[in-house]
């Protein structure tokens, strides 16, 4: 099954960035969901789609557009981004809402941008629900770079993002810049989510990054297994999801969350089994 | 004799237009244990932010370590074990070595790892508070004062020379309170740590601290334990500003 993925380039290339996407994404994921900003995958994802309608919109009205809708979109997600955080500043015991602010935007300005472009089309349909034939040669290659990028940046700051996640007032007692650690942090993730849309699409790229580490935060004993777990759960969701979407010619967008999700219902019940089994040991 | 390690001079802050602390001078010797003590909405949290440079004192100055707190950089000197320490994220899955090992972070520094060396040093952290059989647990599924020793062993991984405790025993049952005690006596009298403590409890402080301040916004009293406690009913009231019944403890 998997030899026609390997077989046709546009496939071979789906397949080996949904093998980085299924990495990083999780990986991100676990700090996103520890610090419990779970939704602001979906806010900036929808500021990703604004970025991206802006690039369909560009390449429809305005002859030889430089910049396509990848790179439109990841230039959206990115200053969304920086966005969050200042909103996140300027109401500081209201955190959580500049992700309405920021979600809502992105929808907007999508909703102007499409029907500046004329309307749907299957373009946007692929954009919203994943596709397994859109990465080009070109898109591969950025999403290279930019799990390089991701990856060499968690290395690198591992234990502060750690530190912060878990306690940000003792992190800054203790002498971290937590601002720039924040910010890299919220920019990395407008990465990582510019980076999966192709595949899962906007409305699910959420789900890539939290599902997984909901299913593994069950199991896991400490961060670092935390973080481990969720990318095998990753990568599981990913492939079964890109090969069985492939054949089923369904948006894989929807087998991997549909696959996420009987992930994580097999941790939650092997996690009562053993529960259980403790239990009667006693 | 050597320099304070804290020294506050005419600090006021205010949150908005409520003045918290007015005119506070004081100095924390090195190698003391000194208790801080006060009513609820005293000001008490509000000093400790002031140190820890979690807020800035309206005016007045505040030195550490014999340096002014702009200038001071050397933060992981100073160990602090804050208020929140008891409800922090429970669900967040890190082991007791992990939380630790988070103490050394900003001492490590950027771009750099943990070492075998680091990771010697957190064990150690842990085993000092007898937490050792418990170092690749989670942190959620620990008791309350389990968690405790843990925070205060993640501020001492970094060999503090002063360690600031925000009301460290509130949850705390009573047997613990008392291991707790016993602790915080063998880093002040053995390992030379300074400390400064926050906390309602003004019969255990009298006990165990070395020198007692008491806050209302004003600094009402700096003394001896025994000059506290020697204090009549009358000059007890005028400090916290209503009648006040001593209660002994005879644990």
């Amino acid at each position: 099954m998997i030899a026609d993925f390997l077989e046709f380039d546009f496939l071979r290339h789906t397949f080996f960035t949904g093998l980085l996407i299924g990495l990083i994404a999780p990986l991100l994921g676990a700090f996103i969901v520890v610090r419990r900003l779970s939704l602001i995958a979906d806010a900036l994802s929808h500021v990703t789609l604004a970025g991206i309608a802006f690039g369909l919109f560009l390449e429809k009205k305005v002859l030889g557009a430089i910049i396509t809708p990848f790179y439109s979109g990841l230039t959206f997600s990115v200053i969304g981004s920086i966005f969050i955080e200042k909103l996140r500043t300027v109401y500081k015991d209201y955190q959580e809402l500049a992700i309405p602010i920021i979600l809502s935007g992105g929808v907007g300005l999508s909703v102007i941008f499409i029907s500046l472009a004329n309307g749907f089309n299957t373009d946007i349909f692929n954009y919203l629900f994943g596709s397994a034939s859109a990465i080009s040669q070109k898109d591969f290659f950025t999403i290279i770079v930019i799990s390089i990028i991701i990856l060499f940046s968690i290395g690198l700051f591992y234990k502060e993002l750690m530190t912060l996640s878990f306690d940000e007032e003792h992190a800054t007692v203790s002498g971290i810049h937590s601002k720039r650690i924040h910010l890299l942090f919220i920019v990395l993730t407008a990465l990582v989510i510019a980076a999966s849309i192709r595949i899962v699409g906007v409305l699910l790229v959420s789900a890539l990054m939290t599902l997984p580490v909901a299913a593994s935060m069950r199991l896991a004993r400490g961060f670092k297994q935390m973080i481990i777990l969720s990318i095998i759960f990753g990568e599981a969701a990913v492939i079964t999801g890109l090969i069985s979407g492939y054949y089923l010619s369904m948006p894989p967008g929807g087998t991997i969350v549909v696959v996420s999700i009987i992930i994580l219902l097999l941790s939650i019940s092997v996690k009562r089994f053993n529960f259980k089994r403790g239990e009667l040991e006693k | 004799m050597s320099k304070p390690i804290i020294t506050m001079s005419n600090i006021n802050y205010a949150y908005d237009n409520k003045k918290v602390l007015k005119d506070i001078n004081f100095e924390v010797p090195r190698g003391s244990f000194m208790g801080l003590i006060g009513p609820n909405g005293g000001g008490k949290t509000t000093l400790i932010k002031l140190i820890v440079r979690l807020l800035k004192p309206d005016n007045g100055s505040i030195q550490l370590f014999g340096e002014a707190i702009e200038k001071y950089h050397k933060w992981n000197k100073i160990g602090f074990v804050s208020q929140k320490s008891n409800s922090f994220n429970k669900g967040f899955p890190a082991t007791v070595f992990e939380v630790v090992s988070m103490g050394l972070t900003a001492k490590i520094g950027y771009f750099k790892f943990l070492t075998k060396k680091h990771k010697n040093k957190v064990l150690h952290a842990i085993d000092q508070v007898g937490m050792l059989d418990y170092a690749y647990q989670n942190i959620g599924n620990l008791s309350g004062g389990q968690q405790q020793r843990v925070f205060i062993s993640r501020a001492l991984v970094s060999d503090p020379e002063l360690l600031i405790l925000d009301e460290p025993t509130v949850g705390v049952d009573y047997e613990n309170v008392k291991r707790f005690y016993e602790l915080l006596h063998e880093l002040n009298e053995k390992r030379d740590i300074t400390l400064l403590l926050v906390t309602h409890d003004t019969g255990t402080m009298t006990e165990h601290a070395t020198d007692i301040v008491c806050l209302n916004q004003t600094l009402h009293f700096h003394g001896k334990p025994e000059e506290y406690t020697s204090l009549s009913e009358a000059e007890l009231s005028r400090f916290y500003g209503h009648p006040v019944n001593v209660i002994t403890h005879d644990h």
